[in-house]
């Protein structure tokens, strides 16, 4: 596990639910297959309004072009990130399109343990609500050690909840590689 | 120790006499459902996880119907379907109800109700986050992505954290213009898509227990919308009842403690709640239908795990019978059972499919169809500039197709007045 994470911030709204994140319509590509799972990095957060995308101004896209990769690798959300479905090409989506970590107040249960569980993204909890603190293009700096996020941008400092129970299998790189380590499987 | 029927499911699934919220544990799974959707994916993880030794726990115990991406020509979404007929014959699963054949059931959670899987006091996990629908059979159950499907698939286990539980109590007779829909849009108005979030949604009171299996399905079907891990309803009668027909008499039936501790607790009187829609573009987005009378529609949806049951059908035929609907109305049956059922249920010697035909609807095969919008050749898809009122359970930008449509989420009643004014109407006015 990385100890430092840098990179440029996209700022979303509250309840940012997994159709907004991948459209129902993309999830008949294959996981499997490298070619294919590009399109799920190009289609990452394609249904968010486009006036609530990257905030606080809004339009500003995700991915650009034809591109799967995005410039930002830094999520900040508000409360109740991912909910609906369990689709866990939700948080894949993210991880495809260069995402490391997002860092929202709250998540919707399945998309928090698909994303501790498949390894894709580390779901952080902020303690107070940033996505009206940072802004779109903003560069931050995750010390995951100390649970500390730094907003290079304007020099301010957010202290995180620490991963908790969770922890370990984040630290393993998800459920398989935490059961193999402890001798479940 | 005492403990909500949540906990006390929880703790025998991982063999301990009591579990306390909050606390991780690992669970046995009595049932591990998937779809077309996330079904490829999840046997993906598992063979590359397990490799050559992949053995799949309990070939029993594994369910899979193809439902989401049925009847469209998209090849890719083809593609899913024949990976997991290919799956199912490789391994000789006694439980994969392939399309296009007689097995082929339709919307998941429906059909593991008819076919007898949802079984009180059970802990069953499903690669679709409604499978908090089987809750109403007094048994625990949620959803899973597929890296955790993957692994049930291999051990038959997975861990969990034990939910706090919140309890809903509806007071009262439901009087004739309410379904369950209406009751569980007041809960999210009331608490938000994010209200439950990791806990437990009990419901129970006199109006609750008066409802079918069905209507019960509808209840702990949208615990999800707020977030809820499960829903839950403990067995009573009427599921006794339903389980009997089917042939399912072997369970166990456990109950809340009346001290048992909830995080919080909510009662209702059902006289007292109204006819209700979740307008654009959130489930707790919850107006009265009175509020909103009025506003003019392109679409009308009658369908899904949410709305495409037998009951929904039976309460939009009520309001149909010798009707035309003024836009354009789409009738999806969640199941094929139900299909039949519309074929040879009657009212003032009409069958429903009559009914539903005669006033203009557009009668689909089974599957989810356009609930989750799907690939562009789906019926019922939402287009640009879209008004849709639906029976389905969610209208989050873009759910049912277009990210510009407008989708309001109502009771099966309210969904029929709507189309037969053209524009937004009460129940009460055509009952
Ligand atoms: S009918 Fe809709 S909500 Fe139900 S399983 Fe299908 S897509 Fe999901």
């Amino acid at each position: 596990m990385e100890k430092k994470i840098i990179g440029k911030a996209y700022v979303l709204g509250d309840n940012i639910d997994t159709d907004q994140i991948i459209p129902a319509e993309h999830l008949v590509y294959s996981t499997n297959d490298p070619e294919e799972l590009k399109k799920y990095g190009h289609y990452a957060l394609s249904s968010v309004p486009v006036e609530k995308a990257g905030l606080p101004d809004g339009g500003i896209p995700f991915i650009k072009g034809d591109d799967h990769k995005s410039e930002y690798s830094i999520v900040i959300g508000g409360t109740n990130f991912g909910c609906g479905s369990s689709r866990e090409h939700a948080p894949l989506s993210l991880q495809v399109a260069g995402v490391k970590v997002v860092i929202a107040q709250s998540y919707a249960r399945i998309f928090y343990r698909n994303s501790v569980d498949g390894g894709f993204v580390i779901p952080y909890e902020s303690q107070l609500k940033l996505n009206d603190k940072i802004k779109t293009g903003d560069q931050v700096e995750l010390n995951v050690e100390e649970n500390r996020l730094t907003n290079h941008t304007d020099g301010k400092i957010y202290q995180l909840n620490p991963l908790g129970d969770v922890f370990e299998i984040v630290a393993a790189g998800g459920l398989f590689e935490f059961a193999r380590t402890s001798g479940m499987i | 120790m005492r403990m909500t029927i949540t906990e006390k499911i929880l703790a025998k699934s991982s063999k301990r006499t009591s579990v306390i919220p909050g606390e991780n544990v690992w669970l046995d799974v009595d049932v591990l459902m998937t779809h077309d959707v996330c079904g490829p994916p999840t046997i993906a993880i598992w063979k590359k996880e397990f490799g050559e030794k992949a053995k799949i726990w309990d070939k029993e115990k594994l369910v899979i119907f193809p439902d989401h991406y049925i009847f469209t020509k998209n090849s890719h979404a083809n593609r899913n379907v024949d990976i997991l007929r290919q799956f199912a014959s490789e391994y000789d699963l006694p439980n994969y109800y392939d399309v296009g054949t007689e097995r082929y059931k339709g919307v998941c959670h429906i059909a593991l109700a008819e076919e007898g899987y949802n079984v009180p006091g059970t802990v069953l996990f499903g690669t679709d986050s409604h499978t908090c629908t089987s809750g109403a059979f007094g048994m625990f159950a949620t959803g899973v992505g597929n890296t955790d499907a993957a692994f049930i698939l291999g051990t038959g286990k997975i861990w969990e954290k034990i939910p706090e539980s919140m309890k809903f109590t509806f007071y009262g007779k439901m009087p004739g213009y309410l379904t369950a829909k209406d009751l569980i849009l007041q809960i999210l108005g009331d608490i938000g898509t994010d209200g439950a979030t990791y806990r437990a949604m009990e419901f129970d009171g006199e109006a609750v227990n008066s409802l079918s299996m069905y209507e019960r399905m509808t209840l702990t079907n949208m615990a999800i919308e707020a977030g809820g891990m499960n829903g839950i309803i403990a067995v009573d009668e009427t599921t006794k009842n339903y389980l009997g027909d089917i042939g399912v008499d072997e369970y166990d039936e456990f109950k809340s403690d009346d001290d048992a501790v909830y995080h919080s607790k909510y009662s209702y009187d059902v006289s007292k709640i109204e006819p209700l829609v979740a307008k654009p573009h959130s489930p707790d987005n919850r107006d009265t239908v009175r509020n909103v009378e009025g506003t003019k529609l392109t679409k009308c949806y009658i369908g899904s795990c949410t709305g495409g049951k037998i009951t929904d059908f039976r309460y939009a035929a009520e309001i149909l019978l010798g009707n035309e609907v003024k836009v354009t109305t789409f009738v999806v049956p969640a199941s094929t059972a139900v299909a039949k059922q519309l074929e040879e249920e009657t009212i003032k010697g009409f069958s429903l499919k009559n009914i539903f035909e005669n006033a203009g609807c557009i009668l689909a095969e089974s599957s989810c169809a356009a609930c989750l919008g799907g690939p562009s050749d789906t019926i019922g898809r939402s287009v640009e500039g879209d008004v849709v009122i639906s029976t389905t359970n969610r209208n989050f930008p873009g759910r049912m197709g277009s990210k510009s449509s407008q989708v309001y989420l109502a009771s099966p009643l309210t969904v029929a007045a709507s189309a037969i004014r053209g524009v937004i109407t009460d129940p009460r006015e055509l009952l």
